[in-house]
């Protein structure tokens, strides 16, 4: 067989995927842009036409915007810092000679099989709930008031509940990094009288770059888009509070009914994505390459 | 880098590390001890462990009262159904890639995978309608095609890492012998490729087992899997803790125990090969 034929059928077996994806990208992003010219609410549904920029305009000078923007950043931005020092911690934790590392892995990785409405629902009834939840109940063995997690931290409790999502595969990512690093290097540091710390930040650090950063791009994948936790626990409030940027294009499509507008709010928030696409591809795509 | 410590260092890791443990696990482990506590004492202030009434009405009155075996017997299907589809799509391309690389395939590859960047919520509308329009809304085969979409890149990415580390030169020794191109695939590859293709498989049953939003918002009745059937139950204040736990229970058991079988597989795939 020739290359030339090779490299023709190549061509043509990576085509269904690409067709495949192609489409599934496109076809709702042109709809999308299509509506977001246009005024189109479901409780006037004969008022139609185009109107130009203002669904954009709109989205970006209300009020909640910016808001949304800094809720999505501190959740994704939270998540990852959370799960990535935690995850190189209880890490370096298991690694050690312990008693029972395979029922630790299993124990440690369970979090990551809980589907998100579950996960969601565990933590806002059975723990965060000010009357019946667990935490009200230690709040009230020490005589203390029980915190209003999801009324007056709204955002740190989200960010609290995806980072237990997420907690279990940056663990267990760092742990099979580190598990990979040789002990003669680090036996060799310590007669060299390294110090834990400087062993740490010398040896185990460098080798674990790799890793940290498959946690950090996997895991912005999947949090850009974080849905599921904000709308079983607090709806995006109180008010706002508690908005990111897919919330708000929810809400503008499903409450307050506004098509166009949910629509200049989605095509917004594929540029940012993209943006933040491309600067993770540039910075981690090569760190990935082996 | 196991290391020699002494006893007493390895006592208080154990301890220390099993503390932890316990402590991530223990969200999951209070809804299942939920689960089996009467309504009254699942409430109960202060919390009661070793004293409550133990019970399996909960089980019971959720098997009862809504329809699980039809909820799992959707999840199955869907979740199997867009993963078999999934990979036969993308193993030709997977293989194609890691074998027959392009100057292009690493943009190819990156691009795929930013398709999964776009917030599911800002095509919603567009999809939902398209559903519509087509009848595939509140259907099986409607959700099979919309979560394979979804994961195939994740699809494409695991297979092509794991082909590319069988070595090349067994495919040219095999078309030395005058293998054709489907026979190079199915019995020189396949076989090599079977613990890939099966961690990347799992990995993805369980991705689109837990997949909510999609789930939810493209179905009403007739499709709906398990994530659909435990939004049903999250609703009521107060006073169905332990209902909603026995419910939360079943949803996620299938899944949890497929998932601790197969650790060792998933870590792996999940990394896109970047961790060895």
């Amino acid at each position: 067989m020739s290359t030339q034929t090779n490299r023709l059928a190549a061509r043509l077996m990576v085509a269904p995927s690409v067709i495949l994806l192609f489409i599934w990208m496109i076809v709702p992003l042109a709809m999308t842009l299509y509506f977001s010219f246009r005024l189109y609410r479901l409780l006037t549904p004969e008022r139609t036409g185009w109107v130009g920029f203002n669904n954009y305009i709109w989205f970006l000078n209300s009020p909640d915007f910016w808001l949304a923007i800094w809720n999505t950043l501190a959740l994704v931005g939270g998540v990852l810092i959370i799960t990535v020092v935690l995850g190189t911690l209880i890490a370096l934790l298991i690694d050690q000679p312990v008693k029972g590392q395979g029922v630790l892995r299993i124990l440690v990785i369970a979090p990551f099989f809980v589907m998100p409405p579950v996960a969601a629902s565990i933590w806002e009834n059975l723990f965060m709930h000010p009357q019946n939840g667990l935490f009200a109940a230690i709040a009230r063995g020490f005589g203390a008031q029980p915190i209003l997690f999801l009324e007056q931290y709204p955002m740190p409790s989200v960010i609290g509940i995806v980072a237990w999502e997420w907690l279990p595969f940056a663990t267990l990512i760092l742990l099979t990094a580190l598990q990979s690093l040789s002990s003669e290097q680090l036996e060799a540091a310590e007669m060299d009288g390294a110090g834990s710390f400087s062993r740490f930040r010398h040896i185990i650090l460098p080798h674990l770059t790799r890793a940290i950063t498959a946690v950090i791009l996997i895991q912005t994948i999947f949090l850009l888009g974080i849905f599921g936790e904000i709308y079983t626990t607090t709806q995006g409030g109180p008010g706002s509070a508690s908005t990111t940027l897919p919330y708000m294009i929810f809400k503008q499509a499903i409450v307050a009914k506004d098509i166009g507008r949910a629509a200049a709010g989605g095509i917004i928030a594929v540029i940012l994505a993209n943006i933040v696409a491309v600067f993770l591809m540039r910075g981690l795509g090569k760190n990935l390459d082996a | 880098m196991a290391r020699a410590q002494s006893p007493r260092r390895r006592l208080l890791m154990t301890l220390a590390a099993w503390s932890v443990a316990l402590l991530i696990f223990f969200p999951v482990l209070w809804m299942v001890i939920t689960s089996f506590k009467t309504e009254a004492s699942a409430v109960a202030s202060p919390p009661e462990f070793l004293s409550a009434d133990w019970t399996l009405e909960n089980y019971a009155e959720v098997w009862a009262r809504s329809d699980y075996p039809r909820f799992f017997w959707n999840s199955v299907v869907i979740s199997i159904g867009s993963t078999l589809l999934g990979l036969a799509v993308a193993i030709p391309a997977a293989w194609a890639m890691a074998f027959v690389p392009a100057k292009r395939t690493k943009d190819l590859l990156m691009w795929m995978l930013s398709t999964k960047m776009m917030p599911a919520v800002a095509v919603m509308i567009p999809l939902y309608l398209v559903f519509q329009r087509t009848g595939l809304f509140d259907t099986k085969i409607g959700l099979v095609l919309a979560l394979m979409l979804m994961n195939l890149p994740i699809i494409v990415w695991m297979l092509y890492t794991y082909f590319r580390e069988i070595p090349g030169e067994i495919l040219e020794a095999a078309r030395m012998d005058g293998a054709g191109l489907w026979n190079e695939i199915l019995h020189v590859l396949t076989p090599m490729a079977i613990p890939g293709i099966a961690s990347t498989m799992l990995l993805n049953v369980i991705l689109a087992w837990n997949e909510a939003f999609w789930t939810i918002t493209l179905t009403t009745t007739k499709a709906a899997p398990l994530s659909a059937f435990i939004a049903s139950f999250s609703a009521p204040q107060g006073l169905f803790y332990a209902k909603l736990s026995a419910a939360s229970a079943m949803a996620i058991a299938p899944i949890l125990i497929l998932g601790w079988f197969s650790q060792k597989q998933l870590v792996r795939g999940l990394t896109f090969g970047a961790v060895k």
